[in-house]
């Protein structure tokens, strides 16, 4: 067993975990964060996307111990005081969900993708930034018109 | 799915992990953005006794021009390759290949030299690489030695790196006077491992062809450097004729098998369809530059 301390969602969480104990598994059983959710379990769906030091990574992908001394942000971390974060938003006013599994993963790679600059403003653009996530329902529309949306309000309200 | 059990080591330098890799070396993997290698623990295809993760070496992530070389340091992610503004000019086949590589999550992570250690024939940096003319450089803990990419992959998931080394960087001779290349890859849908991928490196002396690289991605039990190819335009007028002629060794220098992804037959038409498109392209950089 190996003692970790990562900042999740703002807060220290001290465990001891196996080495081959993956991120995802860490989140969801030993720290209750169901947010995140287990898609294909092999790096091509996007569902289980988190934020490590704020860039987008697979969680099923990582093991809990790269991520001692990390800050990890899941979904469960971007409402602050019962405000839902702009993209939340954004994907409830665009009906940017159907069964909702991909949500998490999609809004996680979008908050990083926007962080980080990347081209957001068309439609083309979206869609080959959100490459590595997969809407089984297939409701990319909404999703990209959710991102497009959300992207251009908090710029905005960056540059303003 | 969960690897089999290992211990694990997160060393703070590079003697650190080179003395436990000196001891150790034969039961450990070496674990730098683990794109392609936690993959590998969780289906069971490997299960060492140790990895010794590298991402806590300070000084490993570097993506530089020096001494006439591009320098990829060991931790140097494909994000920061993608990000890079100045490979644009200098190196465009590592800037047209590497938007292709994966998809931007796991480009978030994932490294340069640990694609070349990983050695799967549908990587994309051993082609781009084998088509530079680069090297890696690799370290123990009894020194340093720099091996040609076309040494470097041996086989399948096989490189000539030593049990007790890591790579530490990737060397990529900038390219001379007037050069242009490509990276072009087929893929079945987005973030999928290439089809067919080609990697073309053009550069002109005189009016004439130099040096020309032509290296392909999952046509074969490794990247595949189309050496006829190339040695058939070394020193020939840029001419269709001669793409074509060019295109031809290349494809006949491919052994695709037919999967899921395309019969044999379809895929060696890619290549040749793709190194003729390559070398267009290249050309035309090349002039331009």
């Amino acid at each position: 067993m190996k003692r970790i301390a990562v900042t999740v969602n703002g807060t220290r969480r001290e465990s001891e975990v196996e080495p081959r104990q993956l991120l995802v598994i860490h989140l969801r059983e030993d720290l209750g964060l169901t947010g995140t959710k287990i898609g294909c379990d092999t790096t091509s769906c996007g569902a289980c996307t988190v934020l490590i030091d704020g860039k987008s990574v697979k969680s099923c992908n990582v093991l809990a111990v790269q991520a001692d001394g990390r800050e990890v942000t899941t979904i469960e971390g971007l409402a602050a005081d019962g405000t839902m974060h702009p993209l939340q938003e954004a994907f409830r006013n665009n009906h940017g969900l159907q069964c909702g599994y991909c949500t998490p993963g999609m809004i996680m790679a979008a908050l990083s993708l926007i962080d980080a600059g990347t081209p957001l403003e068309d439609e083309e653009d979206i869609r080959l930034a959100l490459e590595g996530n997969l809407c089984r329902c297939t409701g990319y529309q909404n999703i990209v018109k959710s991102i497009k949306d959300a992207a251009g309000q908090m710029r905005s309200s960056a540059s303003a | 799915m969960f690897p089999s059990r290992f211990e694990y080591v997160a060393p703070r330098s590079l003697e650190e992990a080179l003395s436990t890799l000196a001891g150790r070396g034969d039961e450990a993997k070496v674990l730098a953005g683990g794109q392609s290698l936690i993959p590998l623990l969780k289906l069971r295809f490997a299960s060492p006794a140790l990895i010794v993760d590298l991402n806590r070496v300070p000084g490993l992530s570097y993506l530089e021009e020096s001494d006439g070389h591009l320098r990829i340091g060991a931790l140097a992610r494909n994000r920061d390759v993608v990000a890079s503004q100045t490979l644009e000019a200098g190196y465009p086949t590592i800037a047209a290949a590497a938007p292709l590589v994966s998809d931007p999550i796991v480009r978030n992570l994932g490294t340069v030299a640990g694609s070349l250690a990983h050695a799967d024939p549908a990587g994309d940096w051993g082609s781009v690489m084998l088509a530079l003319g680069a090297e890696v450089t690799v370290r123990s803990a009894s020194g340093d030695r720099t091996i040609p990419v076309a040494d470097f992959l041996v086989d399948t998931f096989t490189t000539s790196l030593e049990p007790t080394e890591v790579i530490t960087e990737i060397r990529v001779p900038k390219p001379e006077g007037s050069s242009g290349g490509t990276y072009l890859k087929l893929e079945r849908k987005v973030g999928d491992f290439a089809t067919v991928a080609v990697a073309v490196q053009l550069a002109l002396d005189d009016g004439r062809i130099g040096r020309a690289g032509i290296a392909l991605t999952a046509v074969g039990p490794k990247n595949i450097q189309a050496i006829d190819a190339e040695r058939s335009l070394a020193g020939a007028e840029p001419t269709p004729e001669s793409f074509q002629e060019a295109a031809r060794l290349a494809a006949d220098a491919a052994s695709p098998i037919s999967d899921v992804r395309g019969s044999a037959d379809y895929k060696r038409a890619v290549v040749r369809t793709f190194v003729q498109r390559g070398l267009d392209r290249a050309l035309e950089l090349a002039r331009a530059s």
